[in-house]
This record gives structure tokens, C-alpha cells and sequence, in this order.
């Protein structure tokens, strides 16, 4: 059994399962599935500063803070007793275009090349970590919502506006992996 | 969404105020002890599990995504898509109740440009940073702890877009 969960798990049962916090969430306590909400929480938490947009009762959406911890703690779960010894089964394709770039380690979910501590202070760790996560925060909130409020709560509750915003997202990515992260990855 | 000139009124503890630009809103009306959150926590478990499990948190998956490479991350979200449109007209169908017996309510969508400048910024970051909010949070539990800097900055993003927010177009 546990060698069976150690296994990578399949595109089918990955979705499923997230496609079930829909239900699961509304049937638990009336809670629409969303993530990045909680960064909106643990500013209006820590560091309100008198902002309109983040002078709210928080804790009325605690639950949210619950939830990803939760998130982390399954996560660590999963690193320490399921890991999968085996490298990531990647496209061809994708391999050789990384080596290409000098991205060659795939023993980990991360490349080690990149997301270390000694790339934190770099041009590299720069955009990498600084850019990155200030375009992923800011990003989500300004369209009121990530892959899990928009593209997986807003399409599975047929809103248009999510479908907009999931576009977005997409040409956004693509933008980035094809234009600029080919030249990104060079520095 | 609101014109630039036109002050936010300041609605303190008013769900109006917590759903601005926000689609996650807690639409209880119920008060329970702090524990009650838990139930939560037990799903947000299961959640980390498949996000390391299906190896959505991997940098590496969403390049081959972005690069139309492999079908995994459209098998994914596609199959959540679908699974969750069918249950939420399930329980549209059925007037399904929560555990506690309220009737549940999802709030619609408003359309704001916001949605498109935003989901560009945030397309630019995901293809970055191979991560949405939830696997920031995953990468961090599984040992990837310089990822923490990513999430403090994923903070600050968040922070700043609330104190710009008036200025910006939405």
C-alpha cells in the first residue's frame, strides 16, 4: 500500500481530489475554494497600516489560514514518508531545452540550480525569488484570485469573468516562458 | 471596479469589504469556537499530500505546461474543472445544505480589468516561480525552505497591491 502512494500520482486522481475541495469546502462551513486569499489575510493579520482593502475582521476568514496550514503540513507529510525515490519522468523536450539553459539536476520537484538559498542573494535569486513572488502576490489579488478561486471555484461555478482572468494566466505564463525566461535563465 | 476619485467607504467586519477584488469569502453566518477551523486544516492535509503527490508544485511541470510539452497540468486542472462544475450543480440541484444545516451560497463573479491586468502579472510570476499561492505553501512544507523568500515577497505583492489599489484600473 504505501509503496503504491509512494508512486508518482496520475493527472486523474491529482484533479479529482482538487476538484472535490469544490463540495467539500461548501459542505464543511458555506467556504468557497480559494488560496491566495490568505496572503490578503496575513497582511490585513500583520501589516494593515491603515489600508482600506486590509482593515477587515480577518478572523472571520480564518478558516482560510487553517486551510493552508494544512497545505504545508500535508506537504511535509508527503516529502518525508511518501517521497518517490526516482528523478521526475519529464518531456524529453523540456529536459533538453533546460540542459540547454544549464538545468540539468531534475532529482527534485525543484531545480537546485535555481530555488537554493545561495542563489537568495544574486540577480538570479532576484527575479527568481524576489520578482517572482511580488508578480505571483500582487498578480492574484489585482485579478481577485488564483488557479484555485479562479480557474478551478470560478470555471466549476460556470463565471465568466474567471474564465477571463484564467486566460490571463495563461498568456501571462506563456509570454514568460517563451519570450523572457529563455534569456532570464542565461543570467 | 470603483472610480479613482470616489474615497472606499470604510466598512469594518463587512463581508462587501472582505469580497472586494476577493472571490474566497466565508459566507457563514455562524460562530463556532476556533477548533471548528480544524476541519479545514484536515482538508488542506490531504490537499498537500496531492500537491507533492501529483507533482503540481514542480517547477519543472510547469514549464512543460507553459511549453505545451506534456498534458499532466491540463489532465489536473481539467479534471478538478470538471469534477467541481458537476458538484456544485449537484448541489444547485439539490439545495444541498452544509454540515451545520446552512444554505449554501455562492457569490457571483463581478467582471473588473483587473481580472486581465492582474491575471498577465500573475502569469508572468506563476511561469516564474513554477507556483500558484497553494503550491508556495506546499514547496515550503517539503523541504524547500529558501522558498520562503518567494512566499515573503508573494506577501509583499499582495500588501502593495492593497495599498495601490485605488490608483490602479480596474
Amino acid at each position: 500500500m504505501l509503496e503504491f502512494l509512494k508512486q508518482p500520482w496520475p493527472w486523474y486522481v491529482g484533479g479529482a481530489l482538487i476538484g472535490l475541495s469544490v463540495p467539500i469546502l461548501l459542505l464543511l462551513g458555506n467556504k468557497t475554494f480559494g488560496i491566495s486569499s490568505s496572503l490578503r489575510h496575513i497582511c490585513a493579520a500583520c501589516i494593515p497600516a491603515k489600508i482600506p482593502f486590509f482593515t477587515y475582521d480577518w478572523k472571520k476568514e480564518a478558516w482560510n489560514l487553517f486551510f493552508v496550514a494544512g497545505v504545508v503540513g500535508g506537504a511535509m507529510l508527503a516529502a518525508n514518508f511518501l517521497r518517490d525515490p526516482e528523478p521526475l519522468v519529464l518531456a524529453e523536450s523540456t529536459k533538453t531545452y533546460l540542459a540547454g539553459k544549464g538545468i540539468t539536476d531534475t532529482s527534485a520537484l525543484l531545480p537546485a540550480e535555481i530555488f537554493s538559498w545561495e542563489n537568495v542573494v544574486s540577480l538570479r535569486g532576484f527575479i527568481f525569488f524576489v520578482v517572482g513572488g511580488f508578480c505571483v502576490g500582487f498578480g492574484t489579488r489585482y485579478a481577485g484570485g488564483c488557479t484555485s478561486g479562479h480557474a478551478i471555484m470560478g470555471l466549476s461555478n460556470l463565471q465568466w469573468p474567471s474564465l477571463i482572468a484564467t486566460m490571463s494566466f495563461m498568456v501571462g505564463g506563456i509570454v514568460m516562458t517563451w519570450l523572457i525566461l529563455p534569456y532570464l535563465l542565461t543570467l | 471596479m470603483k472610480d479613482a476619485n470616489t474615497p472606499l467607504p470604510l466598512v469594518d467586519n463587512d463581508i462587501e469589504q472582505r469580497a472586494l477584488d476577493s472571490v474566497c469569502v466565508n459566507g457563514s453566518q455562524l460562530q463556532h469556537p476556533w477548533w471548528y477551523n480544524l476541519k479545514y486544516t484536515a482538508w488542506g492535509l490531504v490537499f498537500g499530500v496531492v500537491f507533492v503527490k501529483t507533482e503540481i508544485i514542480s517547477w519543472f511541470r510547469i514549464q512543460e505546461m507553459f511549453r505545451f510539452e506534456s498534458f499532466h497540468m491540463y489532465g489536473v486542472i481539467g479534471t478538478a474543472v470538471v469534477v467541481g462544475a458537476i458538484s456544485v450543480m449537484l448541489i444547485k440541484r439539490f439545495k444541498a445544505r452544509t454540515m451545520h444545516g446552512e444554505t449554501i451560497v455562492i457569490h457571483p463573479k463581478e467582471f473588473n480589468k483587473g481580472q486581465i491586468y492582474g491575471g498577465l502579472i500573475f502569469g508572468l510570476g506563476w511561469a516564474i516561480t513554477g507556483a500558484c499561492p497553494g503550491p508556495l505553501f506546499a514547496q515550503m512544507g517539503a523541504g524547500f525552505g529558501a522558498i520562503s523568500i518567494t512566499f515573503l515577497f508573494a506577501v509583499v505583492g499582495t500588501w502593495v497591491y492593497g495599498l495601490l489599489r485605488e490608483r490602479l484600473p480596474h
